[in-house]
């Protein structure tokens, strides 16, 4: 006679350690296994779409700190060019340049953030995350160099930036581009060869390359399944058609492909920054804009590679002083579409593992 | 080794100066009953007041190693370097409110915390901090340890069960999984080594090694590499933390315990490890004894020493590693380490017999059998390693391919 069991379903959060925010995962178990995985979002709902209809163009750029707080300056960025796009705003070439610059140390910071808390939900004690933490630390005092703020910077403006970089960012960004690289090496020593982290992640939550251009998914996690595509290199933006680097693209599209593949994009963040410490042109930082900005009626879409995946701000004008629509297509909203595939059949300490190998930030899902 | 001055005076020995006090009660006229009762309270007192000190000691270092660890101060706010942290988080845990879930099952919820303290402590009576120094000199030490350990089992369970909560049955579903696997690869370890030294007295077990001036440590080795990693598992502590698993299922079998009931989890936790230090401490690493150094250094001191620096292993393994999962850990002790130790206790079985057969003087056998130990232990886990998991392709770390252009599509999933 066969055992019978009864289905056993599981709230993993809103309110959870690993959901990184407010999020929750509906499990039916069986036993260990996940039989079905419902996402409940929305705790984290701001009706930023909304709320950016009744402001001006320049007064939206706040909201787009707040949507990825974990990237703030990607989402200034891709909402700037948007409207760039939308008002024929040209840049100045060093606007470009600190744009890059800020780009990437971003994604510095936010792959620290999502290797660091991919290896917490494998179950580290924190240790690694409290490393990459030391480095994030030191981006975001760059950031409260540039701009003030070390988090929800708001610092891109239309047509450029809000201010010059200081005479001693350049020196201190030198220094810290000097030491990235064997910080690196460090989380290569304790984390690559890993037996424990390769035994929990790696043929884990398997992304074969056609569903993951099916679900549209982006970012390291569409690179991570083998898919080379980074916008970065195929729509050039700021001054990235300028300088050289490579895209790091994993086999197996596993968890463990997608860590590896963060933490090889970190590498090449490196490269670019160095690149741009020698390239950066002096030169106007911004073209000047007016405050109550009102763009020819149209319509535009800005893209580019957050850390994250592609994040577009679509943006349409009625000819007035504030958006008639704004929209945000935000990657971890996507990259999250295929996880209750992804789950199901695993355990839950797998479900864990693949949430955190997808990286999300709950305010860019629910915005 | 020169015999030990029975002086009450001689701190050496602290059984000495216990001893000086019966005999001095018992001189006084009281009946024979009081100065055994009396020692009795005595030894149990200390051992518990030692326990307790110890766990806040050892929460302090324990905090404050890990913040080495992990590039930050750790707790430098309450008094000096922090060291009154411990004693804040007590009183914090102390005066929290002890909140029963309404569906909880409240004999077994109030139960549980003081079932799973209990066993723990107990455990310590049999362990010989220094000659004199035992609660209780069982003939049966180390069956005495197993079985003691053993049922916190239950108390876990009842823990996971009472509390109505997903979570906590989740987690006490998988800690009895769990522990009753590593109980087998414990005892077998245990049984290695209490097998060479013909003794399950654990002052036996420590004479023993003083009297060939050899630790186990060195005859066996893949015991105590089985013993600790088996204990890992059995006091919760990092890459088998899975009973508690703080990011998947929160906090496990406590999730809905508060204030002082989930400080004796904690205690017992500490406790538990401790009793597991001792152990360790006991059979592998020469218990008090340090190549004549005891002479010279309160014996317990060097029991303890050596203890916290056991500990300070599980705290090491804690900053360090990642966490395996429930299926992976039960196949690796029932995979892996069972059938080396099976193949241990065959060994041991059979040096012993040599040793008794050829009646060959200690000083050759034993360094031979360290030798060959030695070259087994790595042998057996290479071997058996490599058979059983190191062949797997999806084991072989593989770095991202760089690429220039966009547009390629490189997957090629795993065979």
């Amino acid at each position: 006679m066969a055992m019978r069991t009864e289905p056993f379903v599981v709230n993993v959060g809103p309110q959870h350690p690993s959901t990184h925010g407010v999020f929750r995962l509906r499990l039916t178990l069986d036993g260990e296994r996940i039989v079905e995985c419902q996402m409940v979002m929305g705790y984290l709902h701001r009706s930023m779409e909304k709320l950016a209809e009744e402001r001006s163009y320049t007064q939206n750029i706040p909201f787009t700190d707040r949507t990825d707080y974990l990237a703030a300056m990607t989402g200034n960025l891709a909402y700037c060019l948007a409207v760039e796009k939308l008002a024929s705003v040209p840049v100045p070439p060093r606007a470009q340049w600190i744009r890059t610059i800020m780009a990437e140390l971003q994604r510095i910071a936010s792959h620290c953030m999502a290797i660091g808390t991919f290896v917490n939900d494998c179950g580290a004690w924190h240790t690694p995350l409290l490393y990459m933490m030391r480095e994030r630390e030191k981006v975001l005092d760059l950031f409260e160099l540039a701009c003030g703020a070390r988090l929800t910077t708001n610092y891109m403006r239309i047509g450029g930036v809000s201010r010059d970089l200081p005479p001693e960012f350049l020196p201190r960004l030198r220094d810290f581009v000097r030491e990235m690289p064997q910080r690196i090496a460090e989380y290569e020593d304790l984390l690559v060869e890993n037996e424990i982290l390769i035994a929990r992640s790696r043929g884990i939550g398997v992304l074969p390359a056609d569903k993951a251009i099916a679900y549209s998914v982006s970012g390291p996690m569409l690179r991570g399944s083998g898919v080379a595509w980074d916008l970065r290199k195929a729509d050039p933006y700021a001054a990235y058609d300028q300088v050289e680097f490579d895209i790091p693209v994993g086999t197996n599209g596993d968890c463990y492909d997608r860590f590896m593949v963060r933490l090889a994009e970190m590498r090449q963040s490196v490269r670019i920054l160095e690149q741009a410490l020698d390239m950066i042109p002096s030169g106007p930082y911004q073209t000047p804009v007016p405050l109550a900005l009102q763009p020819p009626p149209g319509e535009a879409y800005g893209r580019i590679e957050s850390p994250r995946g592609e994040l577009g701000f679509y943006v349409v004008s009625d000819g007035g002083p504030a958006p008639f629509r704004f929209h945000i297509r935000s990657p971890s909203l996507i990259n999250l579409t295929p996880l209750p595939e992804l789950v199901k059949g695993m355990t839950v300490a797998d479900a864990i593992v693949i949430l955190g190998s997808v990286d999300i930030v709950v305010g860019e899902v629910d915005r | 080794m020169s015999p030990f001055l029975a002086e009450w005076w001689d701190l050496r020995d602290l059984g000495n100066l216990v001893g000086a006090i019966l005999d001095w009660i018992g001189d006084r006229g009281a009946p024979s009953w009081v100065p055994y009762v009396l020692s009795g309270i005595i030894g149990i007192a200390a051992v518990l007041l030692w326990a307790l000190l110890s766990q806040l000691a050892f929460i302090w270092i324990e905090r404050r190693v890990l913040g080495r660890m992990q590039v930050r101060l750790g707790p430098n706010r309450v008094g000096p370097w922090g060291l009154l942290q411990p004693l804040a988080d007590a009183l914090k845990v102390l005066a929290k409110e002890m909140v029963t879930p309404s569906n909880a099952d409240r004999i077994l919820y109030w139960l549980a915390p003081v079932a799973v303290v209990v066993p723990a402590i107990l455990v310590l009576a049999v362990f010989p901090f220094s000659p004199g120094m035992v609660v209780a000199d069982l003939n049966v030490g180390v069956l005495y340890i197993v079985a003691v350990t053993s049922t916190a089992t239950i108390a876990v369970f009842m823990a996971g069960w009472a509390s109505s909560n997903k979570y906590s049955l989740l987690g006490a579903m998988r800690t009895v999984a769990m522990l009753i696997s590593y109980e087998v690869v414990q005892v077998l370890a245990l049984l290695s080594a209490t097998a060479f030294t013909g003794s399950m007295r654990l002052l036996d077990v420590v004479a023993w090694q003083d009297r060939y001036n050899a630790w186990l440590l060195f005859l066996q080795p893949l015991a105590l590499l089985s013993f600790i990693i088996a204990s890992a598992v059995e006091v919760n502590r990092t890459p088998s933390d899975i009973a508690e698993a703080e990011s998947e299922i929160v906090a496990g079998y406590h999730t809905e315990y508060g204030g002082i009931r989930w400080g004796m989890f904690q205690l017992a936790e500490y406790v538990a490890g401790f009793a597991v230090a001792a152990t360790i401490t006991t059979l592998w690493l020469g218990g008090w004894t340090l190549w004549g150094l005891e002479e010279w250094v309160p014996g317990w001191l060097i029991f303890l020493a050596k203890l916290y620096g056991t500990f300070f292993l599980f705290i090491w393994l804690r900053g360090t590693l990642p966490r395996v999962r429930i299926d992976q850990l039960m196949g690796f002790a029932w995979k892996f380490l069972l059938p080396l130790m099976l193949l241990n206790v065959l060994l041991v079985g059979a040096e012993r017999v040599v040793w008794a057969e050829t009646e060959a003087p200690a000083g050759v056998v034993l360094p031979a059998f360290a030798v060959l130990n030695l070259a087994l232990t790595v042998a057996m886990i290479v071997g058996w390693g490599a058979l059983a998991g190191g062949l797997r392709p999806q084991m072989r770390p593989k770095r991202p391919l760089l690429v220039r252009e966009v547009g390629g599509i490189y997957y090629q999933p795993m065979p």
